[in-house]
């Protein structure tokens, strides 16, 4: 316990709000994590830095659950050369891996970063001086260095940017899975008051550059991204009725494509961007259709007197995870998109809902209620295992990072609705405490 | 007034007043009681006629201004809650939706939507589903006693607009309703 609220308190210090932005705290599974130091990157020019790309790094390592970065104030040493590593020091501390890095000025507004990836277990053994057989020759390997950039050049004002970055490298040179911290995120802000409450927010993947892409003082919900990260749909009841808009982020264009009688919800992306599943109940009950957004044909998919819902696409664009309650209370099935046949995913829980297959393939993550109780689970599609990720208070909304990572959902804290993240293992769990207003319904890009 | 006037006079009012403040609604009934009070009239206060068809006349008018009355009171009530889950009527609303179907029914060009609405429990998705189910329950219903289809429509709104924002039981179970908006 007495460990717990000592990381609460370390990582309140160490990512608190600088921006008023969405800023992180992660609540369980630091402990756990990879040992790793980002050592604040020397910087030798005269411009004001706009933010602290070592700092950047650091919280992206740690927003991602795989690595517990080092405080600033506990690093032994804050080498900015690979020469001037200390290795029995950091060895010393459980730090296994180190990053370091240099920024130049390059001219009034731009600048230039470079930086190294070094293993401290392989400097210790060779003491940064390991030498190997070239050409005949002994020469300097310098095999401790695992990775080393050539300098980049970006404006001051990309420098949140480039920080994401430096950690997509990192990541996937330290785990093998590809970084998602350049991605994105979409979600529905609920102002508690004034005027047009309802807001569709973008935002970096951590929370800032916040941008409001529409305000309405109707309800807006499910938004998606396309898969190319370009557009959004989403549902928008601004004509006193649910009506499916797709909204081009660029050039701010809004095209309404669905608006029958009755529910236009629950749009979806097929993988190759070229049809949207939506949720139609125009001819009596809700049910999954798929619209081919070149000829805007319909086509339906589903058809029984209970609720169909939810579609979500399976990576191979070949079927949708729908909610149905077909069986009864609302449960998951597989519905295969050109024989139309469904199979039951989950038999687990009272009911489970908000299905998305996993970028794999290889596992279903949903909201599952047991109990009463809402959480975010993750099943096994091969072997059926449920495994409940989440303990917080009407978990909803899980959009999966599009490297398989993470998981982004909405719950409930201290009586407000906020987006909180869960890796997809469990074990590492934080919560994005937001402004003012409810904040859910979060969609996370795809690479963009 | 010597006591057996006293007790003629009764004789005549109090069925008049308990007329006046019964609260049923079925015709047959108050056909029933509108015979019984000419029985007692004819009996007691044959003396000048004219006056009696008068009083009868503002009687009946009295009832059913009472009765419009009372179905405008039961129109006042436009909100139906539901259990969690669930999208059956009530029982206690029955009076109510009647009240608003014979509107309906005597104003044809009148228009109403339904609203359906769920608590936040469950995605906001499949609570649209829900949601729209509330609402076409309580639009069949009204079908059922004889509203046209053509004056009915429905809009679920999901979890999306809570009455209460409270996270209580209470506050889930006043968001879990249908309103009736014309």
């Amino acid at each position: 316990m007495l460990k717990k609220l000592l990381i609460m308190t370390l990582t309140l210090s160490l990512f608190a709000p600088v921006h008023g932005a969405i800023d992180i705290l992660i609540t369980e599974g630091l402990d756990s994590a990879r040992p790793i130091a980002v050592v604040p990157f020397s910087y030798q020019g005269s411009q004001p830095l706009p933010d602290k790309v070592s700092s950047i790094v650091a919280a992206d390592l740690a927003r991602s659950g795989k690595f517990n970065p080092t405080q600033v104030p506990q690093m032994p040493q804050q080498p900015t050369s690979a020469e001037n590593v200390d290795f029995a020091a950091w060895a010393e501390q459980g730090v296994d891996t180190i990053v370091i890095g240099q920024l130049e000025d390059v001219r009034p507004g731009v600048l230039s970063v470079s930086y190294q990836i070094i293993d401290v277990v392989r400097g210790q053994m060779t003491g940064g001086g390991s030498q190997m057989l070239e050409e005949g020759r002994l020469v300097s390997s310098n095999d401790h260095i695992m990775f080393e950039s050539r300098p980049l050049q970006f404006e001051t004002q990309d420098s949140r940017r480039i920080s994401h970055a430096i950690s997509d490298k990192v990541f996937e040179k330290l785990t093998g899975i590809k970084g998602a911290f350049q991605t994105k995120i979409a979600y529905v802000l609920v102002k508690d008051s004034g005027e047009r409450p309802y807001q569709l927010v973008v935002a970096d993947y951590d929370g800032y550059n916040e941008q409001i892409i529409v305000r309405s003082n109707e309800p807006l919900m499910s938004p998606v991204w396309s898969p190319d990260a370009t557009k959004l749909a989403y549902v928008t009841f601004e004509n006193r009725q649910a009506q499916i808009f797709i909204h081009d982020l660029y050039s701010g264009s809004r095209e309404m494509v669905a608006s029958y009688p009755g529910i236009n919800g629950a749009p979806a992306w097929s993988p190759d961007g070229s049809r949207l599943a939506m949720v139609l109940s125009k001819d009596g009950n809700p049910e999954i259709y798929v619209m081919d957004l070149l000829t805007r044909k319909l086509t339906r998919l589903t058809n029984n007197r209970t609720i169909d819902t939810e579609p979500s696409w399976a990576p191979d664009g070949q079927s949708l995870v729908i909610s149905s309650e077909r069986g009864g209370r609302a449960q998951l099935y597989r519905l295969d998109i050109n024989t139309g046949k469904a199979k039951r995913l989950t038999y687990t829980g009272e009911m489970n809902l908000g299905g998305a297959i996993t970028p794999d393939g290889k596992s279903m993550v949903m909201v599952n209620r047991t109990r009463g109780n809402y959480h975010i689970g993750r099943q096994d599609l091969k072997t059926g295992t449920l495994q409940v990720l989440t303990k917080t208070y009407l978990d909803e909304s899980p959009s999966i990072s599009p490297n398989g990572n993470m998981i982004i959902y909405s719950t409930l804290h201290n009586q407000d609705q906020v987006l909180a993240l869960v890796s997809i293992d469990g074990r590492f769990k934080a919560r994005l405490p937001s402004g003012s207003g409810q904040v859910k319904s979060p969609s996370w890009s795809p690479y963009m | 007034m010597k006591p057996n006037q006293v007790m003629k006079y009764l004789a005549i009012v109090l069925p008049l007043l308990t007329a006046a403040c019964t609260t049923t609604t079925d015709e047959e009934t108050m056909a029933g009681q509108s015979n019984q009070n000419s029985n007692a009239q004819t009996s007691g206060m044959n003396k000048n006629e004219a006056v009696e068809v008068t009083a009868l006349e503002r009687e009946r008018q009295m009832k059913i201004e009472e009765e419009k009355r009372k179905q405008a009171a039961l129109r006042q009530t436009n909100t139906l809650y539901f259990d969690f889950d669930d999208s059956k009527i009530m029982g206690k609303y029955f009076d109510i939706l009647e009240a608003h179907a014979s509107y309906l029914r005597a104003n044809p060009s009148a228009r109403l939507i339904i609203e359906g609405h769920a608590d936040e429990r469950g995605t906001p998705e499949y609570n649209i589903a829900l949601g729209e189910r509330r609402a076409k329950a309580v639009a069949r219903y009204l079908q059922n006693l004889g509203v046209s289809n053509t004056q009915i429509s429905t809009v679920s709104y999901g979890e999306e607009k809570p009455l209460n924002k409270s996270r209580t039981e209470a506050a889930f179970a006043e968001n879990r309703r249908a309103v009736l908006v014309y």
